[in-house]
């Protein structure tokens, strides 16, 4: 028989699914056909895998040469075909011992003088490997850490000459160190020590850190909406191991991991720029890739100048807001990506900036004003629990002390969230008696009433205390949206 | 319904005027006599200022509830924040359009003019269908000071419409107020250039109340029943107004507690916050 066999991973979505890539040898005009949906830069595998086999002079069987990703209905992306093609034309014909193939998965790009580069979503195509039941993953040795990850046995390999010596007994790759986060190097993060001032930004922070409360800050341009936002992360509880794995595995798949580091054990900050598309924060494409919205998952997803977004990309946040979840149907199929990020905006009071500025004079026409405003739909605006106004400082407060570090922050933030989550404190009559008052004097709709009553419970929970009383409500009350947003 | 000059119930302040519009269209559940009750006109720019749409709000608010008929053009900006003042007072108000009675102009305040249709009124020389035109604003102007007694410009440009409510005003020898303004923002030239000439200078709402010998019935008490630190918060936003941050520095309280402070003034009706400055009310 001339057939080859080796078994690879495509990704659909964030989900690795078995490729079995088959190879089939038969007289005829010599020639190479790759079968089974494969798309374009799958199709150009072709010539780097004759040029790798070329160059590690190997045999190019001169026979006419059959390729076929099965199962066929499934398309297949990309370039980690390389790898597994290449070996199954060789086992096909016959140079190396083929049986000890079995047990081994294969995923990687060749190049034409025969090395094997790495390619995105090595952990999902590892994880896929270990529950087909194959214990080894012969991937580019700058994916092998990240193999690791998944409890599969990767083998490092730099070039197809090594694949063939292990495969004949003849090399043995070095050992792989399992990625550890407490022996890397600490990630420097932005500290919120480096922030003067701003007490009430500060404030507002930390309780959207202890609560998960989505954050939106207003004030003209330059008071340090964007350094604030930015040191949400550090005051943020580190991520489980589960939780980095799974963020680590979002990342892999968008080919965001840093060879140095592969397991993202720091909570994501994302900052897209406004001029992103529906598909670049959602996700999208043929076969979908995750977009901004989920790389943020376990983490932040900053939107600076928040009303300079395109309105469908606003619209289109308020799904994961939702559920946490982004479902992206295609017609080749459908792919769900989780997206549970905390979502901190920023954004001007004005279009022209001008407006809670005490030195300059707002120059928008009223018309140019409601238009604005009019983008921040009631729906959106009513996904931020915690909404801060802050006007120019005037130039005597600069000079401040500096504030607290992020650790001390931090700690009370752990703390806080270990209480709430052992059960939601009960309200006091009094404190109930202050909200209904504020419903009535304020305009703060009946979700905005559950907005402050939420917000009131973290307060409470970041001062230890058993009930929410009237001054947690209080302090919440001074966070909804302010009346000019909310008409 | 359209109510003519002959009428009986025709308000006669109006009818007191050089140019007298030959009928009045009304809308609103209020009855006509509503016209005939002692009104204030608060008028101003329609891209008003934080400070000038508080000041109308103030005013809206405080002279309904003193009795007085508050009076504007149901414009944006200061008109509307009157008109809101004194339904939040609750009571009646009227508002002048330029334009046929059975067109909301401009549409945003639609929802505000269906508020005042309770228990007020809305009113037009202009039959229905008649389309908004800018020569129909200063004769709606003319309307607006002629069923007023007194009429307070609160925010006015250079060329300002407001200007022109008061012009009307000081030819029928109607009284006319203008909130001082900052010298160098362009939305008091117009207010500052009326007290040059020797309009009232309106400092508290008292002055109007003086002017038209309406005893004053505010309560003169203090602040009622707030609490050591918002007591403190307070006097110190009367300084002028502040950022929560300014009052931070200066209260030696911690954010969370001037947060709270604020929230039990702003509910007792003491401060109000535009743009994250909070001001004091009165």
């Amino acid at each position: 028989m001339v057939l080859g066999r080796t078994v690879t991973h495509t990704l659909v979505g964030l989900e690795a699914r078995k490729v079995e890539v088959e190879a089939h040898l038969q007289n005829g005009v010599p020639g190479l056909a790759i079968v089974g949906l494969a798309d374009r830069a799958c199709q150009e595998a072709k010539h780097r895998v004759r040029s790798g086999i070329a160059s590690a002079e190997l045999e190019w069987p001169s026979r006419r040469i059959t390729v076929n990703l099965a199962p066929a209905g499934l398309r297949k992306e990309g370039s980690g075909f390389d790898l597994p093609i290449a070996l199954a034309i060789l086992a096909a014909s016959r140079q190396f011992p083929v049986d000890r193939l079995a047990s081994h998965a294969a995923i990687g790009e060749l190049s034409l003088d025969g090395r094997v580069r790495p390619v995105a979503g090595v952990l999902a195509a590892a994880e896929g490997a270990r529950r087909a039941g194959l214990g080894r993953l012969l991937c580019a040795a700058e994916s092998a850490a990240e193999a690791a990850l998944a409890g599969v046995e990767p083998i490092p390999v730099r070039h197809l000459v090594e694949v063939v010596g292990y495969l004949r007994g003849e090399y043995e790759p070095e050992a792989v160190e399992v990625f550890s986060p407490g022996e890397a190097p600490p990630v420097e993060l932005p500290d919120l020590a480096d922030v003067r001032g701003q007490e009430r930004a500060r404030r507002a922070l930390e309780l959207a850190a202890a609560g998960g409360h989505n954050l939106l800050l207003a004030g003209p341009p330059g008071i340090g909406k964007s350094m604030l936002a930015r040191r949400l992360p550090g005051i943020l509880p580190p991520l489980t191991r589960e939780e980095a794995l799974e963020v680590t595995r979002i990342h892999s798949v968008a080919g965001l991991l840093s060879r140095d580091r592969p397991l993202v054990d720091r909570r994501p900050f994302r900052a897209p720029h406004h001029s992103a598309s529906v598909a670049a924060i959602v996700g999208g494409g043929a076969g979908p890739k995750p977009g901004e919205a989920t790389l943020a998952h376990r983490g932040v997803l900053f939107l600076d100048e928040l009303p300079e977004f395109q309105r469908p990309v606003l619209e289109a946040l308020r799904q994961p807001l939702e559920d946490g979840v982004i479902a992206v149907a295609r017609v080749e199929g459908r792919a769900v990506f989780p997206s549970r990020f905390q979502l901190v905006a920023s954004m001007n009071m004005c279009p022209c900036g001008g407006r809670g500025d005490a030195g300059t004079e707002c120059q928008c026409s009223p018309q140019r004003l409601a238009s604005f405003r009019e983008k921040l739909s009631r729906a959106l605006l009513d996904r931020f629990d915690v909404v801060v106004a802050l006007p120019r400082p005037r130039a005597a407060e600069l000079g401040g002390v500096a504030g607290e570090p992020s650790e001390a922050v931090a700690q009370r933030v752990a703390a806080a969230r270990a209480r709430l989550e052992t059960g939601t404190p009960s309200r006091t009559d009094a404190a109930t008696a202050l909200l209904d008052r504020a419903v009535e004097r304020l305009p703060l709709s009946g979700r905005g009433r559950a907005r402050v009553a939420r917000v009131a419970r973290t307060i409470a929970a970041l001062a230890a205390a058993d009930e929410v009383e009237e001054e947690h409500l209080a302090e919440a009350l001074a966070y909804r949206s302010p009346r000019e947003l909310a008409q | 319904m359209r109510l003519a000059r002959s009428d009986g119930r025709f308000p006669a302040r109006l009818k007191a005027i050089f140019d007298p519009p030959r009928a009045l269209y009304l809308r609103g559940t209020a009855e006509p006599e509503l016209l005939d009750r002692r009104g204030v006109g608060v008028v101003g720019a329609r891209s008003c200022s934080p400070y000038g749409a508080q000041v109308a709000r103030m005013l809206g608010r405080e002279l309904a509830a003193a009795g007085l008929l508050v009076v504007s053009g149901l414009a944006r900006g200061v008109d509307g924040e009157a008109h809101r003042g004194a339904l939040e007072a609750g009571r009646p108000t009227v508002g002048v359009l330029g334009c046929g009675i059975d067109r909301d102009y401009p549409a945003v305040n639609a929802s505000l003019s269906r508020r005042m249709e309770d228990g007020g009124l809305v009113v037009s020389e202009y039959e229905p269908g008649v389309e908004p035109a800018p020569w129909r604003f200063p004769a709606r102007n003319r309307i607006i000071a002629g069923l007023c007694e007194a009429v307070v410009v609160v925010e006015a440009r250079e060329r300002s419409g407001a200007l022109i409510t008061a012009d009307f005003a000081l030819e029928e020898g109607r009284e006319v107020f203008a909130v001082p303004g900052e010298i160098t923002s362009s939305l008091s030239v117009g207010s500052n250039a009326l007290l040059k000439l020797g309009a009232t200078p309106l400092t508290a709402v008292g002055d109007v109340l003086d002017a038209l010998g309406i005893e004053r019935m505010l309560p003169a008490s203090a602040d009622p029943g707030v609490s050591e630190a918002a007591q403190r918060v307070l006097a110190l936003v009367r300084d002028g107004p502040s950022a929560a941050d300014e009052v931070t520095a200066r209260a030696s309280l911690d954010a969370g507690a001037v947060s709270v402070a604020l929230t039990e003034l702003e509910l007792a009706g003491l401060v109000a916050a535009v743009d994250g400055v909070f001001r004091a009310l009165r």
